[in-house]
This record gives structure tokens, sequence and C-alpha cells, in this order.
């Protein structure tokens, strides 16, 4: 009887106890006990649910045929019809051709130049010199993209424009060249070199100057010249971050300067200018007629998930290689 | 003989190789002709706003201002557009950044603090935002269903916050304050309020400040959201009159004040370039005294983890 009960209070004290800890356990997972840090980290949440997650949910639009009065729930599903119109679209490989151009022109330039650009800052010895050369190098960073493209057309213009006028010296014919579809990435691409250039090249000057002087020290006692020691020493000192920036470079391909574009965009240029996301813009947000927002939020999408593949795929060569890669 | 040949070689200066002079002139050069190309644009437009239009328009301005006359300030200066566009850009930064920091901050402190176990969910939460998005027309929606169209927060809120950043301040706060610190608070009895405010956030002023930084200027330079979401034109931020006056030709601005048509033409092209140094200015004659939180920022940034 005795021993029964005992028993009894036991099983129950060790229920308890069981109950006890898997609470405790929950508690300390969920780091309850930091309500506070809760707290702190819930608007970061809300905007994230709101402007992030919110409108990743909403990606299922593009598999609709959107009506802004039926809404994301009541709106007709209509499978992958807007994909097979995108597919079919006129427009498509013209701009997925366009889109590519630009990522694949803009990505070696805009790693080789700030590279190249930090390679020779490292060389400098007069720090006035150095100062100067980066104070101005990166100071194109601050124009904003409007200021920027406006300069491009002003600077082109046939009439006045004083990159015609410079031509003009070497016997070109004077054109605006903001017009002409043939010189549009090369304009796009200078212009965001001039902006980003001194930039970029930050990093790696920071890079380099982290360089243990004492490897070229005794690199030269080795008889290393000034090449072979920027092929052996520098060079694998920049090249970690080198290949992180290239990787998430590569995610961000197909992103390719929308805002940009965008400006640079007019009617004679089209045939060079249209990439995906201005294409996705103006046939749903910009379009004066009927607003097919299912058929943009389509091609928005197919743009995400080249991406993806792309920051994947880029990730993984890194790993292969034996390098840094981002996971 | 022998020891005053050591001798000689000992105070004879190291000898520069005549490769390597070559090598510096070539570097020196290069650097040189880099940042006058670079520079020359800024230099160029300024020269142009403060030539006379019809110079501007002849396109005989190269380098230097080919005369002296400052009408097209007089005309851009005199527009309502562009002291609406200077008011709600200030506006817009000033209420901006207080929002993007606001939330910044405190997501990267907590991200940073090692004892708070579901962070590692958390991180993972805000890391996906950074390679996978809805993109521009679900986005659009949702900014719509909100109501914020046509709205101050329209243009401030989507893009308030930047993943990017938080995960800086985040590295900022778990490697350069000791986690001591914070423990020895936590031991005196302070909650984690008091810990984010009295503690973490007076030491981490230097990241604080690349924040406002990076944000103010973020805000100042954008007007992707404006155009989508601000079609009532008394609210537009600067870029978007700049946009106006540059790349779509409106000459409203020169108009008026009773020159001739020509004369109209002339101040059509030069108020563009004052626009250019009126708008662009204030934050070129800025950053040199910032610079090093700008570099800062970076930096920390391109630090893996």
């Amino acid at each position: 009887m005795e021993n029964e009960s005992t028993r009894a209070v036991t099983v129950v004290g060790e229920k308890a106890a069981k109950r006890l800890r898997r609470r405790r356990s929950a508690v300390s997972k969920l780091g309850l006990r930091h309500w506070q840090l809760w707290l702190l980290i819930l608007p970061g949440l809300v905007y994230l649910v709101l402007f992030c997650y919110l409108p990743m949910y909403g990606v299922i639009v593009a598999f609709e045929n959107y009506s802004p009065i039926l809404g994301v729930f009541g709106s007709p599903w209509v499978g992958w019809t807007n994909f097979r119109s995108l597919f079919n679209s006129y427009w498509f490989e013209i701009m997925l051709v366009n889109t590519l151009e630009l990522s694949l022109y803009s990505l070696p330039v805009n790693t080789i130049f700030p590279i190249v650009l930090a390679f020779l800052i490292n060389e400098v010895r007069h720090s006035w010199f150095k100062k100067s050369v980066q104070t101005i190098s990166y100071a194109p960073y601050f124009v904003s993209v409007i200021v920027t493209v406006g300069m491009c057309y002003t600077f082109t213009d046939a009439g006045y424009g004083v990159v015609n006028k410079l031509f003009g010296l070497f016997g070109v014919e004077a054109k605006d060249w903001m017009y002409e579809p043939a010189a549009f990435n090369f304009i796009y691409i200078l212009s965001g070199l001039w902006q980003g250039c001194g930039w970029w090249a930050i990093i790696y000057v920071a890079a380099l100057s982290s360089v243990d002087p004492a490897l070229h020290e005794a690199a030269t006692i080795d008889g290393a010249g000034r090449f072979k020691r920027i092929w052996h020493i520098n060079l694998p000192a920049i090249l970690p971050t080198a290949i992180i920036l290239f990787i998430m470079a590569m995610g961000g391909i197909m992103n390719v300067g929308f805002e940009k574009a965008f400006l640079m965009q007019n009617s004679s240029n089209l045939v060079a200018s249209e990439i995906i996301a201005t294409y996705a813009y103006k046939v749903s947000i910009a379009a004066t007629g009927y607003k097919n927002y299912g058929f943009g939020a389509a091609v928005g999408l197919f743009n995400s998930v080249i991406n993806i593949v792309l920051l994947l795929a880029a990730n993984f060569g890194a790993k292969l290689l034996g390098k840094e890669s981002l996971w | 003989m022998e020891r005053e040949e050591v001798l000689r070689l000992l105070h004879k200066k190291p000898k520069v190789a005549k490769a390597d002079r070559v090598f510096e002139a070539v570097v020196y050069t290069v650097l040189a002709v880099w940042t006058l190309v670079t520079i020359y644009p800024l230099i160029y437009v300024l020269s142009c706003s403060i030539s006379s239009p019809e110079d501007v328009y002849m396109g005989r301005v190269f380098l230097f201002p080919a005369s002296f006359d400052l009408s097209s300030y007089a005309k851009v200066l005199g527009a309502d557009m562009i002291w609406t566009g200077y008011a709600n850009t200030i506006l817009y930064v000033v209420v901006g950044t207080l929002i993007s920091c606001a939330l910044t901050l405190p997501a990267g402190y907590v991200l940073s603090r090692r004892d708070f176990r579901p962070r590692g969910v958390l991180m993972g939460i805000f890391l996906f935002t950074m390679y996978f998005s809805g993109g521009t027309i679900p986005t659009y929606l949702v900014v719509r269903s909100l109501g914020l169209i046509n709205n101050m927060f329209g243009f401030i809120l989507p893009g308030a916050m930047s993943v990017w950043n938080v995960i800086v301040v985040r590295t900022y706060m778990s490697t350069s304050i000791a986690w001591e610190i914070q423990e020895a608070a936590k031991v005196d009895g302070a909650g984690d309020f008091r810990l984010f405010l009295v503690i973490v956030l007076p030491l981490s002023m230097p990241i604080v400040a690349v924040m406002v930084l990076f944000y103010a200027v973020g805000y100042w330079n954008s007007y992707f959201n404006a155009l989508l979401y601000l079609s009532d034109q008394s609210k537009w931020p600067l870029q978007m009159v700049l946009r106006e006056v540059l790349i779509r030709s409106d000459s409203s601005i020169a108009g008026g004040g009773g020159g001739s048509l020509i004369d109209q033409a002339y101040m059509a092209e030069a108020i563009k370039y004052t626009t250019i140094v009126v708008s662009t200015l204030p934050i070129l004659f800025i950053y040199p005294f910032l610079q090093r939180y700008f570099i800062k920022g970076v930096m920390i940034g391109s630090v893996k983890g």
C-alpha cells in the first residue's frame, strides 16, 4: 500500500518534472525569457513580412489573371498562361539577350577595374597623392543615377554635347549617342564604371593594406621583382574578397540596374535598352490601358528564378575550385 | 682599404633601381590621368553652369567657363519646382533615416546576441530576403493595398531596412564590443532593453554614424519608389524634379521672364547644368569630411559572417 502510493507519487512527480523540463527547454529555445529582445526585433520582422515575404507570397498573381477588384485571392487562376505568353512574346528573346549582355559585360569590367585601381593606389608612397586620388575617385558614387544619366544625355547631344565636340576633332560625325542602340551598352557600362570604380576599390585597398609588409621584404630578399610580388602576394590577398563579391554580383545579374536602364531608355534605343525588368514595369504598373499585373509578375518571377540559379551555380563553381564560397 | 669599402657601402643611400623608377612613374601617371578623367565631368558641369547660356548652347565650354553669367542660377533658384523638391527631399531624408535606423539598429543588436537561441532561425529569415524577392509588381500591389500610394511613407517604407546594413550592424556589435561587458551588466540585473540602450548603443556610435550616412545618401539619391508610388507632383522629391528637367527636358523653368525664343532655347540647356550643380553640390561638399565613416561601413560589410 504504502509502497504503491509512494510509487504513484514518484511517477506523478517524474511526469511533472518532465513536463517542467520540456517547458523550460521550449522557453529557452524560443528565447521567451528574452521577451525584450523579441520586442526589439519585432519592427524588423514586421517590415520583412510586409515588404519582403508578403510580396513573395504575392508572386502567385503570376499564375492569375489578376484583377484589382477581385484581389490576390479572388482572381481567376490561369496556371502557366502568363509565362507562355512571355516566352512567345516578340520581345522575349530581345530583352533576355539585352539583360544577359548588359550583365555579362559589366560583371568583368566592374570586377577588374576596381582591382587594378586598388593595386595602383597601393603602390603609391606619397600619402597626399594617395588621399587625393581616393577622395576624387569615389566622389561620383555620391552623384545620383538621375544626374548621371542626365549628364550622359547632355554630354552626347549632337548639337552642343562636349563628347561630340571632342569626337569632332577626330573627324567623327556628331550624333545623339543616347539614341543609338549600338552605343547603349557602352554608355551604360562606362558611366557605371565612372560612378562605382573608386567606391568598389575601397574594399580591395583595405584588403591590400592588411598584407604583412614582412612578406614583401622576404620576397624582395629572395629576389622577387615588383610584378612577381604583386602576382604572388597581393593577388592572393584580395582573391577571397573578389570571389565573394563576384558571386554576389552573379546573384544580381538579372537585376541589372533597372533604375538606370529605365532612365537611359528612349524610343530609339529600345532594341538595346529593353531589359526584362523594364518590360515588366511597362506592361503592368506603367501601362496606360489595361494593367496586366499577372503578366508583369510572371516576368519578374522569371527574373528572380534565373538570379537564384546563377547564384547557386556561381557558388557551386567557387566551391569546386576549393576557394571561398558564400555557404 | 677593405674597411673603407664597407663603410662606403654602408653610408650609400639605397639605390632605387631604374626599373622601379620607371614603374613608379607609370603608376603615378596612370593614376593622375584616371583622376582627371573622373573629375572632368564634374568640373565641366560646374563650368557650364556659370557660363552664359549662349556659350553652353553653342558648345564653347570645354573645361573652364567660357564666360561668367549667373542668369541660369537666377532661373533655377527662382523655380518653385526646385524648392518644393528640396523641401520634400529633406523631409523624406530626415524621417526616412530615423525610421531606417529604428528598424536596423535593434534588429542588428538582437542578431548579435549570442545567448539568444532563436538567433540562427531569425538570421535565416533575414538572409533569405537578400537572395530572393517577390519582384516589383507584387511589392507594388502590397504597398497599394496598404494605402501608401501618394503618401510620404510609400516613398520611405519599401526599402526602409536593408538586410545588408543589419548584417553590418550585427558584425560590428558582435566583434567590436566585448561580450563580457554585457555579461557583467546582466549580472548586475540589467534587462535587454537596458543592455541595448545604455551599454551597447553608446559604444556603437561609429556604426550608427555609418548607418545614418548610408541611409541618408540613399534616400537623397533614390527616385524609384517616388516613380512607383508618388504620382502627385507636389510630393515629388528633388530627384523626380531632376528627372523632368534633365531627362524629359521639361523646360518650364527656362520659360517666362520675357526673353526671346532663342534665349529661352539657350536657357533650356543651361539650366540642366545648373540644376545638377544645385542638387549635387551639397553632397559632394559634405562627403570628403565624412568619408572615413563611409569607408568604415564598406569595410565592415565586406567581412564575411
